[in-house]
């Protein structure tokens, strides 16, 4: 990971994209603009970050913007990481897609569309990945229900049975 | 001791047919099926000269009827059938997640399905008559299952092996379904993952069911009362 300077340094290339930048245990994190992501990461790309491992998806809740997608980022050859965050409110949840620059977003991308919601504006497919087609929620999100069936223990059972009268 | 022939009226079946009465029928135990009972091995199986009980008896008509069916092994047609089906199940073994490791070990050298004949696990469904699903069950999984038991030909059978078939499990959450709610099952094989002797036991359980006999409440045959965790008048 980029020491501390490092990171300041990265930061100062991206301008004002970066809002901020945390480094905690060794591990260097830049908060970025959401509507500036995809130059921030071709950016980041030209820095030696080539290599995109995953992008995940957060819910914030209560807190605003709710929700949040984390991109990591992998220098092979420095053998260096970096992480970018964007926040995005839940009312206007649209995110650049960065599929076309990183084709490993593409299904990332529909997963986190899948479990929270959130929009990637120029994905070739964005759809439903994990759950059928026809669902209706985001999953993973704070305020979703954890479903699934009841459970009847054997020494509920009368008052099952009861309720059921 | 007199040997007693019943005349029959045009209620009775003809002499010597199998089926002259639907067994148990009525209240009424008929004389001729007291007597068959009341008869002992000697009257029955032996002939030629004996004195007092073991007199042999002579059976026609009814009497015959009742004695070649409740002393003498009487396949009917759908027993048969029903013996050959249960001791040839051919498994559409469907594994989805870890019970599928246990499903295998029961094909396995130490627990041998094959034993009982079930070891040709179809690939096809076309070919399988027993669908033993394996594993959790997601909502968009659903309805391939019941495509998949669909094509199935009649007469077919379900064990839904493990918790999370039957109910949910510990993956208890908005993207598993319980197998009863898309498709009649008739062995739900408790277990996370059941052990391949659990697996075993519930195949078992579904031939005596096929055979018949359906093998339901341990606790009326071994008369265990008293130890049900809430009991509770149902």
């Amino acid at each position: 990971m980029p020491d501390a300077t490092g990171l300041e340094l990265l930061a100062r290339e991206l301008g004002d994209a970066a809002i901020e930048t945390v480094y905690f245990r060794n591990r260097a994190t830049v908060v970025v603009d959401a509507a500036r992501i995809r130059t921030a990461l071709a950016t980041l790309r030209g820095q030696g970050y080539a290599f995109l491992a995953s992008l995940h998806g957060v819910d914030y809740y209560p807190e605003e913007p709710r929700l949040g997608v984390i991109y990591e980022l992998l220098d092979m050859s420095r053998v260096d990481r970096i992480t970018v965050k964007l926040r995005v409110p839940s009312d206007a949840p649209q995110v650049e897609s960065v599929t076309a620059d990183w084709p490993t977003a593409d299904h990332q991308e529909r997963e986190v569309y899948d479990m929270f919601g959130v929009v990637f504006e120029g994905h070739p497919d964005l759809r439903r990945i994990l759950m059928p087609e026809d669902y209706e929620g985001h999953p993973q999100r704070r305020d979703f229900p954890l479903g699934g069936e009841p459970v009847i223990f054997t020494r509920d059972e009368a008052k099952w049975l009861e309720a059921r009268e | 001791m007199e040997v007693k022939r019943e005349r029959l009226g045009p209620a009775g079946a003809a002499p010597g047919s199998i089926r002259s009465r639907p067994p148990g029928a009525g209240g009424e135990r008929s004389k001729s099926a007291q007597r068959v009972q009341s008869l002992n091995a000697h009257q029955l199986l032996r002939g030629g000269d004996l004195e007092g009980a073991n007199q042999p008896a002579h059976l026609e008509g009814e009497e015959l009827d009742r004695y070649v069916e409740e002393r003498v092994l009487t396949t009917t047609l759908d027993k048969t059938v029903a013996w050959a089906r249960s001791n040839s199940f051919f498994p559409l073994g469907f594994g989805l997640a870890c019970c599928a490791m246990e499903q295998f070990q029961t094909a396995g050298p130490r627990m041998d399905i094959a034993r009982f004949g079930f070891e040709a696990f179809r690939a096809s469904p076309r070919q399988a008559d027993l669908i033993i699903l394996a594993g959790r069950v997601s909502i968009k999984m659903a309805p391939i299952i019941r495509r998949l038991y669909d094509q199935m030909l009649e007469p077919k059978w379900a064990i839904s092996m493990g918790a999370c078939c039957s109910s949910m499990g510990v993956f208890n959450n908005y993207a598993l379904v319980p197998a009863d709610k898309f498709m009649p099952i008739d062995v739900h094989v408790p277990g996370c993952p059941p052990r391949p002797e659990a697996l075993m036991h519930g195949v078992l359980k579904l031939r005596k069911l096929v055979q018949d006999d359906p093998d339901m409440g341990w606790r009326e045959r071994y008369d265990a009362v008293g130890t049900e965790e809430h009991p509770f008048d149902a």
